[in-house]
Formats: C-alpha cells, sequence, structure tokens
C-alpha cells in the first residue's frame, strides 16, 4: 500500500505542517496530470459545438484510418448504463441523439500520443441540426411554451419556505431589490485528469477527485460492471472547490482503457477545462424585506432563481440551501420564500464552494444595507439586532443548537483597527502596477457582511465516513497507519487526521494510506464537511484501536492512563510502558464509521424541518479604495471574524479563511464565465480572472473557539463560511465610496462610472 | 517539429530565409500559449536565444538601441532614464515570471493591439530595424502596425532591434484592466513630452485595431504649448487644456465591445489616462525634470 509519511507536527491544536507540502512548493508532487504508465494512450474528447442541437449523423471513419488512432467510441459504445449523474442520472456519458450544451462531450478517442488523438478529434465528423436553445432562466421556470431541455421538464426543484403570517407581512419600512449573480467558475488550476488501467476483469481509475466512492458508485453501472470491479484510487488533486464532484473524465478514460486493453490517460486542456466541470449557478433574487422604523426585521419576501444549466447535477441540494438560508443569520417572524432551480441549455451548474448560500448571502446583506440606511442605523448594528445567537430558530424553523454569538462577533469585527490611508505607489493603489492614479478619484469605503452556511450534508442524507486504523512498531517506532477514502484537495484533511491519530495514540509517526475504494466511503470533500465526518471517523476509529491496546496492559491499566509521546502514562504512577512495548509484533487494527445526527427533509409546501448538520458564520469587514472616476477597485483589507468551534489545525484555518475570502473577492470584483446563447466566451485565464497577490490584500482574522457540543473535539467546518461573507462585504465597501446601487456581482468598472 | 539554433545573427538571417515555415521564438510567451491553449503546431521553431548580443541595449548619443531579446525586467531595470515610458509599460506586463521571459521583439513579432510596448513606441517615435538576407530597413513604429497581429515585417526579416531617442523630458504610460496586475490592457496610453524638438507624442493601445496614435491630440498640444510659450517658460498648463487634449485623445480610439470591455467605457477611461498623463508629465516637466 502507497503512502504518505506524516512525521512532523503534533496532535490536535498544532500548526502541524503539511506532509505533502515540501512536495509541492518543490514541484516534486505527482498531480493526476503527471500520471503515467507504461504503454499508455491518450484520451481526448469530440465536443459540442452548439448549445442545442440534434445530433444526425456521427462519421469516425477517418479519424479510425489515422495512425497511432486505437479507438474511437460513441454513446453506442457505452458498455452498460448510458446516463450517470450526483442525484438524477439525466446526463448521457456521451451524447445520445442529441446535444444540450455546447462542449458537450459526443465522441472519444484513443490514440498513440495526445497530439493524434486531437488531429482524430477533428476528423470525427458530426453532423448537427441545431434547435432553438433555452439560455433564459426565467422562461426556463416560468414560460409553459418554452422548450424543454429534457423530456420531463425544466424545473429541476422548487422549494418554498412559508412562516409566520401572510396577513401580517406590511412594515413601516420597506426595502426591495433585484440582485443578480454571475456564473463563477472553480477555476481549481489542476485540469481534469484519470489514468485508467485494465486489471484483467475490472478497471482501476485513478483522478482527481472530491468523491471517491460516489466516483465508482457512478462509474461503475456505466461500465456495466459491478462495483467491487472497479477500484478508484485518489491522484493528486489541483484543487477542486466544488469541480470535481461530478464525473469528468472517469466513464471516457475507462471505457477507452477496456476498449483497448491498455492503459488511458486523459487530461482536458484548459479551454475543454472550462466545459469539462460545472460552475456555480447563476442567479437573480427579488427580495423584499420590511422593518420597524428601529430596524428590527418584520418580514422577508423572497424570489430567488437558480440556473443549473443543462444537467441536475447538485441543483437540487443548491436550491435547498438557498431557500432554507434565503434570510440570512436573522431572526424574523414572517418569510415566504419561493426557491426554483431550472435546466436550461446554459453550461451545466453545480457543487462551489458554498453553494446556494453563496448567492442568497450577497442579496440579503445587499438588503441588511438598505435598511440600515433607511433606519440611519449603522450596518454593524442593523445586524446584531437582528442576529440568531443560540436558541433562535431559522426559517425552516430549525433550532440553531450550538453556540452562535453573532452579534459580539460583528461587533468585533467594527472594533478591529482599521487598515492607514494607502500610499502613493502605484501598487498600493486601485489600477496597482498598470500606473492609473497617483491618488485622483480615489475614495475609501468600509463594508460589513456575514454569512450563515450548513455544513455536512442536510436534508435526511444518512451522512457517514469510514476510517481504518492500525497500530504496529515499524523501525522500533510506534506507528499509526491511518487508512480513509477521504480525498485530500489541498484542504489540508490529511494534515488534521495524522494530528488527530497523534492525540488520540500519543505516537509521533502517523502514515497516511492513499485514498481508494478498498475502505468503507468517506463521503465527499464537500459541504466544509471532513474535518467533521473523517475526523470524527478517525477518531472513533483510533478510540478503538486505543481500547485494544490498553486492553493488552490486563490489570495494569487504571482509568487513569493515557498514551503520550510513544507511552502509556497513568496519571498516579507515571509511564507504566512504551506502547512499542505493549505491541511487541502485533498489528492492531480497527475500522469504524462516523455517522453524525440525523436530518429530516424539508416540507415541499412550508419548507419547516430541521434539515442541517451544523451552521457556521463569518463576519467580513472589506475596507476598499475606489478609484471613482475610473471604476477600478483596490480592496485595502479584509478582516474576518470567525468561531471554528475548536481549532484544530491554525495555519490551516487561516488557509480556508485567506482561500475563501479571495474566491468571494474574485466573485465581487471579477470572475465570471460570460455566456452569449449558450456559448463560454472565456474559457481560459487570460479572460477568466482570478484575484492575484495584488488584488487580494493582508487580512486581519480572529478565530474564535465557541464548541459545538455534539461534533468531534467542539469543531465546526471552516471552508465554507468565508466564501459567503467576503463578497456582500467587499460590495458594500465599494457601495460606501462611490454611492452607486451595485446590484450585480461581479461589479464591473463601467458599472461604477455610469457609462 | 524542428528546432533551428543559429549561433549568429548572419547564420538567423540565412536560417530565416531558407526555412519560410520557421516561427522565430523569442521568450516564448506568446508562442507558447498559441501552441498550448490553441494547438498551434508550427513545422519548425528559429530559436534565436544562442544569438549573442540580442538581449543587450546600447547607448547612441541621441538615441538608444535596444535589442530583440531584452526582457521586460531588463528595460525596467535599465531604461527609466532614457525610456521611462517603455520602462513603465515594461513595468505592467503581466507577473515577473513573463518580464523575466518576454521581450520586446516578442512584443512587436506579435503586434498585438493590446501589446504594452507598442503605445510607448509610437509616443516617443521609436524605429524598428528588421533585416533579411535581402538587406537591412527601418521602420518609423507609426508605420509599422497594419492590423489585428499584422505588421510591416516581411515574412523572411527578423527584428533587429529598437531606436528609441532619449527621453528630454518627462513620458507616462498607464493602462486600464480589470485586475490590479497580470491584465491585458482594456485601454492604454502613452505619453512623451519631447523638450528639445518641443513636441509631443502619443499612443493608444487596446482601442482599435492597431495600436494608435492620437495625431489631433498632439497637433492641438504642440500648438498650444508654443502659442503660450509654455516650453520656455515653463508655466503651468491650464485645466482646459488638459481637457481638451484629453478629449481629442479618444477621438483617435476606435474600440469596440468585447468580453474585456464596452466601447462606452474604452473611450472614458481613455479620456481618463490621457488628462492624468498630460497632468503628471506637465507637474514633472515644471519640477524641472532634469
Ligand atoms: C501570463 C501572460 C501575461 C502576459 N501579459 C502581458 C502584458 O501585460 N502585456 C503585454 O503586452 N503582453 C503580455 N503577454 C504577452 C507576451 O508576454 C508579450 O507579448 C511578450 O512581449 C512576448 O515576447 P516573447 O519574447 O515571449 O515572444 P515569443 O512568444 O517568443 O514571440 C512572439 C512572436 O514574435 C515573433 N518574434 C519573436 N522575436 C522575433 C524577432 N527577433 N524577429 C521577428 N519575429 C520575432 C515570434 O515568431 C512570435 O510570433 C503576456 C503573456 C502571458 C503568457
Amino acid at each position: 500500500m502507497t503512502g504518505l509519511l506524516a512525521h512532523e507536527g503534533g496532535g490536535v491544536g498544532d500548526s502541524a505542517p503539511r506532509p505533502d507540502g515540501r512536495l509541492k512548493v518543490t514541484g516534486a508532487f505527482d498531480y493526476a496530470s503527471d500520471l503515467t504508465a507504461p504503454d499508455m494512450l491518450h484520451g481526448a474528447t469530440v465536443r459540442s459545438p452548439h448549445a442545442c442541437a440534434r445530433i444526425t449523423a456521427v462519421d469516425v471513419a477517418e479519424a479510425l484510418a489515422l495512425p497511432g488512432v486505437r479507438a474511437v467510441l460513441t454513446h453506442e459504445d457505452v458498455p452498460g448504463a448510458k446516463f450517470y449523474g450526483l442525484d438524477v442520472a439525466d446526463q448521457p456519458v456521451l451524447a445520445v441523439g442529441e446535444v444540450r450544451y455546447w462542449g458537450e462531450p459526443v465522441a472519444i478517442v484513443a490514440a498513440e500520443d495526445e497530439d493524434t488523438a486531437r488531429a482524430a478529434v477533428a476528423l470525427i465528423k458530426v453532423g448537427y441540426e441545431p434547435l432553438e436553445a433555452l439560455t433564459d432562466p426565467r422562461r426556463a421556470a416560468f414560460d409553459p411554451g418554452a422548450p424543454r431541455v429534457h423530456p420531463d421538464g425544466n424545473l429541476v426543484r422548487y422549494q418554498p419556505v412559508r412562516l409566520g403570517d401572510p396577513d401580517r407581512m406590511h412594515a413601516e419600512v420597506v426595502v426591495i431589490g433585484e440582485y443578480e449573480v454571475g456564473m463563477q467558475d472553480q477555476a481549481p488550476l489542476g485540469p481534469e485528469a484519470a489514468l485508467a488501467l485494465p486489471t484483467g476483469d475490472g478497471i482501476e481509475v485513478r483522478v482527481a477527485t472530491q468523491a471517491l466512492h460516489t466516483d465508482r458508485d457512478q462509474i461503475a453501472p456505466c461500465l456495466g460492471l459491478p462495483v467491487d470491479k472497479v477500484l478508484v484510487t485518489l491522484a493528486g488533486v489541483g484543487g477542486a472547490f466544488g469541480a470535481r464532484e461530478d464525473l469528468s473524465v472517469q466513464v471516457h478514460a475507462a471505457m477507452l482503457a477496456l476498449r483497448t486493453g491498455r492503459p488511458v490517460r486523459m487530461v482536458l486542456n484548459r479551454a475543454e477545462s472550462f466545459v469539462g466541470h460545472v460552475h456555480r449557478h447563476p442567479a437573480r433574487m427579488r427580495y423584499e424585506h420590511g422593518a420597524t422604523s428601529a430596524g428590527k426585521l418584520v418580514y422577508v419576501k423572497a424570489e430567488i432563481l437558480l440556473d443549473g444549466g443543462a444537467y441536475t447535477s447538485s441543483t437540487n441540494a443548491v436550491v435547498g440551501n438557498a431557500a432554507s438560508m434565503a434570510v440570512g443569520p436573522y431572526e424574523v417572524a414572517h418569510a415566504q420564500i419561493d426557491a426554483f432551480g431550472v435546466r436550461t441549455n446554459n453550461p451545466p451548474c453545480g457543487a462551489m464552494r458554498g453553494f446556494g448560500a453563496v448567492q442568497t448571502c450577497f442579496a440579503y446583506e445587499s438588503q441588511m444595507d438598505k435598511i440600515a440606511e433607511r433606519v440611519g442605523l449603522d450596518p454593524v448594528e442593523v445586524r446584531a439586532i437582528n442576529a440568531v445567537r443560540q436558541g433562535s430558530r431559522i426559517i425552516t424553523g430549525q433550532r440553531i443548537d450550538a453556540p452562535a454569538p453573532l452579534a459580539q462577533m460583528l461587533y468585533r469585527a467594527r472594533e478591529l483597527p482599521e487598515p492607514p490611508p494607502s500610499g502613493t505607489e502605484p501598487t498600493d493603489l486601485p489600477g496597482g502596477v498598470a500606473n492609473v492614479t497617483r491618488g485622483e478619484g480615489v475614495v475609501r469605503g468600509t463594508g460589513y457582511a456575514v454569512g450563515i452556511k450548513n455544513i455536512c450534508f442536510s436534508e435526511g442524507y444518512d451522512d457517514y465516513s469510514t476510517a481504518r486504523v492500525q497500530l504496529s512498531v515499524v523501525d522500533g517506532e510506534p506507528t499509526a497507519l491511518v487508512h480513509t477514502a477521504a480525498a485530500e484537495v489541498g484542504q489540508g484533511g490529511i494534515t488534521i487526521q495524522a494530528q488527530i491519530a497523534r492525540t488520540e495514540l500519543g505516537v509521533d509517526r502517523v502514515v497516511l494510506a492513499t485514498p481508494d475504494t478498498t475502505v468503507g466511503s468517506a463521503g465527499s470533500t464537500s459541504a466544509s464537511r471532513q474535518s467533521y465526518m473523517t475526523g470524527g471517523a478517525v477518531k472513533v476509529a483510533c478510540e478503538a484501536v486505543r481500547e485494544q491496546l490498553l486492553a493488552r496492559l490486563g490489570s495494569r491499566v487504571s482509568a487513569d492512563v493515557s498514551l503520550v509521546g510513544g507511552k502509556v502514562v497513568s496519571r498516579r504512577d507515571g509511564v507504566i510502558a512504551t506502547i512499542a512495548e505493549v505491541l511487541g509484533d502485533i498489528v492492531l487494527e480497527e475500522t469504524r464509521e462516523f455517522h453524525h445526527h440525523k436530518t429530516s427533509s424539508l416540507d415541499p409546501q412550508t419548507g419547516q424541518g430541521d434539515s442541517h448538520t451544523q451552521f457556521a458564520f463569518c463576519v467580513h469587514r472589506a475596507v476598499v479604495d475606489v478609484d471613482v472616476e475610473l471604476g477600478l477597485v483596490k480592496v485595502v483589507e479584509l478582516a474576518a471574524v470567525q468561531d471554528v468551534g475548536k481549532i484544530i489545525n491554525r495555519q490551516s484555518i487561516e488557509g480556508q479563511i485567506h482561500g475563501g475570502s479571495a474566491q468571494g473577492l474574485g466573485l465581487a470584483l471579477m470572475e465570471e464565465i460570460q455566456v452569449g446563447e449558450g456559448v463560454i466566451r472565456n474559457p481560459d485565464f487570460t479572460d477568466y480572472l482570478i484575484p492575484t497577490s495584488l488584488d487580494m490584500p493582508p487580512m486581519r482574522m480572529e478565530i474564535l473557539e465557541n464548541a459545538d457540543p455534539r461534533a468531534p473535539y467542539g469543531l465546526r467546518g471552516v471552508g465554507e463560511p468565508p466564501t459567503l461573507s467576503s463578497t456582500p462585504a467587499v460590495v458594500a465597501a465599494i457601495r460606501a465610496a462611490t454611492g452607486r446601487p451595485v446590484t450585480r456581482v461581479p461589479v464591473r468598472p463601467w458599472d461604477l462610472v455610469g457609462v | 517539429m524542428a528546432h533551428l539554433r543559429p549561433r549568429s545573427w548572419g547564420e538567423a538571417l540565412a536560417l530565416r530565409a531558407a526555412h519560410p515555415e520557421a516561427v522565430p521564438v523569442s521568450g516564448g510567451t506568446d508562442l507558447m500559449v498559441r501552441m498550448n491553449l490553441a494547438g498551434h503546431r508550427p513545422a519548425a521553431l528559429l530559436d534565436l536565444s544562442a544569438v549573442p548580443g540580442l538581449a543587450e541595449w546600447s547607448d547612441r548619443s541621441a538615441w538608444i538601441r535596444v535589442g530583440p531579446a531584452m526582457t521586460y525586467t531588463a528595460m525596467v531595470r535599465d531604461l527609466a532614464e532614457h525610456a521611462p515610458a517603455l520602462a513603465r509599460a515594461s513595468r505592467g506586463v503581466g507577473s515577473p515570471q513573463i518580464r523575466n521571459r518576454g521581450t520586446i521583439g516578442g512584443n512587436l513579432g506579435t503586434a498585438s493591439p493590446a501589446g504594452d510596448c507598442h503605445p510607448a513606441l509610437l509616443a516617443t517615435r521609436a524605429t524598428i530595424e528588421v533585416e533579411s538576407v535581402r538587406g537591412e530597413r527601418l521602420l518609423p513604429a507609426r508605420e509599422f502596425y497594419l492590423g489585428p497581429r499584422r505588421s510591416m515585417l516581411a515574412p523572411d526579416e527578423l527584428i533587429k532591434g529598437v531606436l528609441i531617442p532619449k527621453a528630454t523630458a518627462p513620458q507616462e504610460f498607464a493602462k486600464v484592466g480589470a485586475r490590479n496586475a497580470m491584465v491585458i490592457a482594456v485601454g492604454s496610453f502613452a505619453l512623451a513630452l519631447h523638450a528639445d524638438e518641443q513636441r509631443v507624442g502619443t499612443g493608444i493601445g487596446s482601442a482599435a485595431p492597431t495600436p494608435v496614435i492620437a495625431g489631433a491630440a498632439e497637433r492641438y498640444l504642440d500648438a498650444e504649448l508654443a502659442d503660450g510659450d509654455y516650453w520656455e517658460k515653463r508655466r503651468p498648463l491650464p485645466d482646459v487644456v488638459h481637457r481638451r487634449f484629453a478629449e481629442l485623445v479618444v477621438t483617435a480610439a476606435d474600440p469596440i465591445d468585447d468580453i474585456r470591455s464596452t466601447a462606452a467605457y474604452r473611450r472614458h477611461a481613455l479620456g481618463v489616462l490621457a488628462y492624468r498623463a498630460l497632468r503628471w508629465c506637465w507637474t514633472d516637466f515644471l519640477k524641472g525634470w532634469r
């Protein structure tokens, strides 16, 4: 078994270094796209140039005749089920008779080298009869005469939430707003990549993914194989953020490998990557908030429309999040929320960091600022007086059981020292190195925002993770081997698994086995859930191993013993034995599943139900300088206050808050997939802009530890909350600087100068 | 793909003539993107990296001569005194990695309307030296650009150097993009005051099918400066002159709506940049620039 040795750093609470950190910064780390195998073929994909068309013919003869080409496959060659999906199997492995989005895979090729494979792609002649593409999500939701993207219609989910009394939805102060969120991309630097290896009677797929078992359970039926003939192994992941929850190249590479009997690698190029994974659902939202003249919320009405593009993917869960957290972390007595998720001929949208909650956070936080302005309250104050706390109920009726000191977090953010005025160097000012101002037109603004995110899977899903832990003596040292199927996507899951094993077993050396499907499912590395779920599984498996170890001590063991520094230590008697002595030659092994407490579904009519596992909150304060003549923005500082329940690894948490905040800043200022008539017009990093180090400011962070008693060590998921609040905080700061309404993200320079 | 690697300039010209299918490569920062992203596969590469001296610059009394393989990093470091607009433009190019590899010759070879060297070369009235086995030609920058990614460079020619009159008064370059670094210009502008000739030069990027000058703005400003004897008296320039100049710069642009910007914003931004560039240059001039 291959694995990674983690021998630096301590247990829970230590900023242990990443076991793969040195490999990554020196370039020695193997990403999925670096994998090779002897005798390997290269795969490539024929993609639709239309957003909606009937396929009239596919002619592969010329491609097959090209020297070096070993296979050309279409939907007719799919060995098993022709459709798959995370939630609903409505997406074809290869287009069957029609295409529903620009870039949809139609045929696949395997050849001796990548250039030949791509040349063969160009030789495959596909006849198309273009059809009217449905690209307006509003038509998809509400126009009965709209074309049907799928035979069963365009609406994926409608989720209302009804709270309180519809007759009492009037108030002294009413603010109405319409908001739009553009299509953001996860922009992982590692493109989609997999290596498929025939294993005799089955297949091994080494792939950069977020969920090994979810992949396996979708791959196997498409290949017509039982799941135990499909081994999925994690390959090096170059960023995920939701982009690797759905299948991309897995089945294609496996089909080509099974057909040719040779290993096949498929690596998407950058332009393909932009159509090879789902994006964040663009949203159109109409909100009406009623409040007292003192700024207390009376009611909220909202209509939320989410465009899921051509296939269902995660749209159901995205709608569930948007609906249940439509109002944000605020107490309100009356609510009427209507959330819709639709299918269109736009690029498929699904999971991306904070899904559903990111979109609504921009809208409700914009509304809170409007209320503050109308009633003459400070933006922090209006939030604090409405904020939920422990014991509050959100609009679904679910009670917040764990600590939620949101008002205090807001005040802390406000009390943080303000950044000094900017210097006169161009790099300090809007426009940066482009040298557009020496201070002319530059106005400063400050804005605040908070968000609420559900952690772990929701709505009745039986979410669990599995860990297998071995303890044995290796080279004279007690060593823990931790094996899970949890995908390490850069978040540092492996770091904290090793820390937990050190704390629970008192060892220094931990080996982390390469995640694969020979151990039970760990679920998905998403929903900020792996510290909670796989952390929890490693903890309980270690506890079971510890129990076995202590049992070997027989009568020498008492209630007060612990494992520390490779020794069994009793509080009364000191060191009883070394772990190595107790173990001798034996290997202790335990496998445990960890389930979180049950949740329930949302009532389809009223949206009521205890649907979420845990809630997490982050507060941002953004300080921006805007060149109001050019509409250019420099974020001077982003400050964050986040409650993480328990710090397992501070450095990892800071990294998550940095990254999440940067991704939110990107959505506020620049990150948008531009789609015209279903076609992506900027499928490259020349024009899909992500923040650089001159765009992302230094961060001030306050990390709080108010434990959630139900979670392992009291921890709270960290990865998503900062992505929610940084976008509206930056936009609020821009509004403060410019006085412009700004109702859409990303903000474009011309929105700020009004030309 | 053949890889031709001449060891001398003469050999480079001979190979260029003998292999019309070979594509010259300098830093590779444009070419490699085309090869990786667009699947472009030239039959051969003519790699200029082993030809000695191409990355150097030299002082020719009233001029400097910049070798085609001079990188942005080197231009930032070495040219701030004699070619401040070009040095300023170089500072805003790409990222440190791109500035370490990318060259002025490559920028001219690509001749993109968004290339950041061009406005500075137009404003300073630079001259581009090109050569082939047939001989050498001196092409004024103001005549070099013919269309999007098209220039006067003939298929058998190589760019040999760029001659830039030494700065005798302040110069500026500014570009607008939707990010604070690593961004393709949505619009850019260069201004050079030529104190010895008592005239000004302009250059505009990303606002027309080629880099262009703002001729009417130059003539207007030249006339204003002469009429008011501003060069000699070194007097502050009225705000109205800045504004009129900026308006005339905008009229020289012929921008389009595309994914990077609207045409209206490009015009607006160009006006702001022209106004500010003139203000900065003239303020520095009054402060007694050298
Ligand atoms: C991430 C990134 C960011 C970038 N940012 C910017 C930016 O901010 N501003 C900007 O202007 N550009 C930018 N570029 C584009 C590029 O870096 C520049 O245009 C650079 O000047 C190209 O120089 P090079 O030496 O790398 O050219 P190459 O790629 O080597 O060559 C470019 C072209 O010029 C030709 N050529 C090169 N040398 C000669 C010669 N001596 N004679 C004849 N033809 C020749 C080549 O055949 C080729 O067609 C960026 C590129 C990247 C990848």
